[in-house]
């Protein structure tokens, strides 16, 4: 209305100047800087992005290259004379009894000893994997008909042997692979022992088995306390809080717990955790405790930023025909806000799952040769177990410490592929 | 307002003030709102007639700042009273926004999810029929009968405005605000808008903010012109269109300043 108060002559007419030049030498000048500058631009963005993608590339082929090596075990055909062997193991008390039982009390490591040294020298022992007994255990209980004469079992290289086979060995064992091929006696074959044993202190013999399901049962209870501790605290100060210096406060710390450094949480976790509450040592529960801790402020952070995305449009509409501020909240807010908090807590999580120093502090590096049957049980996790490998110093270690981060990337890359499924599941458009 | 005396008031708000912070948006204003008429407000932005539309089902407690004084009443009823209940005033007098705001869900759960939360059907059946009905009174059954399943947002602008004011209406409510309605709404389905009101009328007690002053003259009986705040002036639109009380009403109406 004031504009209307001003009369049209009442606006100062403007000064004279000379028509623009659209067409000179000026103005051509300026356009050809302008695309110049956006040419330089889309190549400085193509220039980083093929650094990055070469980076990945070579992160990869590194870990592809000496890590799928771990996946595979060289394996040694042993011909055994059971008939001949110093011990008779009667097949018949086989079946009758425990098989495991009977064979662990049998002396099957003489057995395999005198087998290894008649069919490759008196080296021959040393060629084998402790694991050998298991395999020739195991064919035995798979077939006793075979204790009544000779048999050829495969059984596990030692971890010289195994690494000289795949061409990273010692001179040493360059002398026995020479010897294994002369009788045909080496072979190839997928490691299941890999995805289904734990720790343990022959690099022949490791399984990652017991650090998946601690790193799963850890990354359960993280994700049982952290969600919905995250959500109803994210749900509170966006809708109910009143602004004020509180919350404000709070909002700041919330921030700066997201930024503390994760050994400051693991040292928490252990004066709180274990030495207040005394809590078992070494237990997935605390390490999902202390992680948690870890977690709920970027659930928090990521939920308040989904939950103000809401438009609030959405809000006057509930509450205008009468929802209450409850129903507005779990009705449309938390359903439209859902895939956001989803991907911000799958992040956290992510996050989670490679963390490693927090739960040093807690115990969680302990030498753990079983799988854990629960969450009080000792345990470690995936990142803390390659820790722990790329630490030993045998040489078969190497390969299993690859294989390993091989196994926590394929985890990683499933929870990101599930955050991106949920995502667009839940994803709504208005 | 001596001429209100005939007619049932449904609404009456006498002394609001209505302060955001310390900044002052409404003052003293003191109006009546019937069943029989469509009352519409007019002003200039900014004048305060959203804001005060706002006061009438409480949607200001929403805005933290906000701090209403003066008496309203719903049926004498006084609507600040402590033993008021919000959630169910709400459902009383529903409401219409400027931009339509359809629930991302289907076209009958739109509908039904303010029947549902008020408990007002028993099973299925009864749901349909409120769903229908509704639709029907909104104008809207015909287009959208074979497609209730269909995303509410789907619908185009006219539409999705018509769906609102079915969810509004299918929790029976005695008045129904409209903020700007057509505002978003090109002038094909701002007509529907109108003619619907026009049929709604009677049935509901209707106020209408608009920014239209042709649209005022149109759908509503009485209309309130709101300035700076203030109710300038409240009366039969006829009265107001052609023949304005006070010079401040005369100059706004013919385009001397808005």
């Amino acid at each position: 209305m004031s504009a209307a108060a001003l009369p049209l002559d009442a606006i100062p007419a403007e000064p004279s100047r000379a028509p623009t030049d659209w067409k000179g030498d000026v103005m051509r000048k300026r356009i050809a800087r302008r695309y110049a500058a956006e040419r330089r631009f889309r190549l400085l963005g193509l220039g980083a992005v093929a650094l990055s993608a070469g980076f990945l590339a070579f992160l990869l082929i590194s870990m592809m290259s000496s890590g799928l090596r771990g996946f595979t075990r060289t394996e040694i055909a042993l011909p055994i004379d059971f008939a001949q062997s110093p011990i008779l193991i009667d097949p018949a008390a086989l079946k009758a009894g425990n098989p495991e039982l009977v064979l662990a009390n049998a002396n099957l490591p003489a057995v395999i000893d005198d087998a290894a040294k008649k069919a490759f020298g008196v080296n021959g022992t040393e060629m084998l994997s402790p694991g050998a007994v298991i395999a020739v255990r195991k064919a035995i209980i798979a077939d006793p008909s075979i204790l009544s004469g000779k048999a050829t079992i495969r059984v596990p290289a030692s971890e010289g042997v195994d690494v000289a086979a795949k061409g990273n060995g010692a001179p040493a064992n360059e002398a026995s692979i020479a010897t294994l091929q002369k009788t045909n006696a080496l072979s190839t074959a997928f490691n299941w022992q890999f995805l289904t044993a734990s720790d343990g202190t022959d690099p022949t013999q490791v399984g990652i088995w017991g650090a998946l399901k601690g790193s799963l049962l850890t990354m359960g209870v993280t994700l049982l306390l952290s969600f919905p501790i995250g959500v109803f605290a994210a749900l509170y100060l966006e809708e109910y809080a009143p602004r004020n210096r509180w919350t404000d406060l709070i909002e700041v710390s919330i921030n700066n717990l997201a930024a503390v450094p994760s050994i400051i949480f693991g040292l928490l976790g252990l004066a709180i955790f274990l030495n207040m509450w005394n809590l078992p040592r070494s237990a997935a529960l605390v390490g999902g405790m202390t992680l948690a801790l870890m977690t709920m402020p970027v659930i928090v952070i990521a939920g308040r930023n989904a939950i103000k995305a809401v438009p609030p449009s959405i809000r006057d509409a509930a509450l205008g025909i009468g929802a209450s501020p409850i129903q507005v909240v779990f009705h449309h807010v938390l359903p439209l806000a859902l895939p956001g908090i989803l991907t911000g807590t799958i992040i956290g999580m992510a996050r989670a799952l490679g963390e490693t120093a927090p739960l040093l502090m807690i115990g969680m590096r302990a030498f753990i040769a079983s799988p854990p049957g629960g969450v009080t049980d000792p345990a470690t996790v995936l990142p803390v177990q390659i820790f722990l490998w790329s630490d030993e110093v045998g040489r078969g270690f190497i390969e299993k410490t690859s294989a390993a981060i091989i196994v926590l990337l394929l985890f990683l890359l499933t929870m990101n592929g599930l955050a991106i499924y949920l995502r667009n599941k839940f994803e709504k458009r208005w | 307002m001596s001429d209100t005396q005939t007619v049932t008031n449904k609404m009456s708000a006498r002394g609001v003030n209505v302060f955001y912070g310390e900044k002052q948006a409404i003052n003293n204003v003191s109006i009546d709102v019937d069943l029989e008429n469509v009352t519409a407000f007019i002003g200039p932005s900014g004048c305060g007639k959203s804001t005060f539309l706002r006061t009438l089902n409480r949607m200001n407690d929403t805005v933290a700042s906000a701090r209403v004084e003066g008496q309203i009443t719903l049926d004498g009823e006084d609507i600040y009273a402590s033993g008021m209940d919000v959630v169910q005033l709400r459902a009383r007098v529903g409401m219409v926004f400027q931009k339509p705001n359809p629930f991302p869900k289907s076209i009958y759960e739109n509908v039904a999810y303010g029947p549902r939360i008020h408990g007002l059907a028993n099973g299925k059946a009864e749901m349909d029929v409120i769903v229908e009905r509704s639709l029907r009174q909104a104008g809207l059954w015909e287009e959208v009968k074979d497609r209730l399943q269909e995303s509410g947002t789907a619908l185009s602008g006219g539409q999705q405005q018509r769906l609102c004011i079915g969810r509004a209406i299918a929790v029976d409510p005695e008045v129904i605000l409209m903020d700007e309605p057509c505002s978003a709404l090109d002038p094909i389905a701002t007509a529907k808008i109108e003619e619907l009101i026009h049929d709604l009328r009677g049935r509901y007690a209707i106020v209408i903010v608009t920014h239209n002053m042709q649209q005022a003259a149109r759908v509503s009986q009485r209309t309130a012109f709101f300035h700076l705040g203030t109710l300038v002036e409240y009366g039969a639109t006829s009265d107001i269109f052609t023949n304005p009380k006070q010079e401040r009403t005369k100059d706004y109406i013919t385009g001397r300043y808005g």
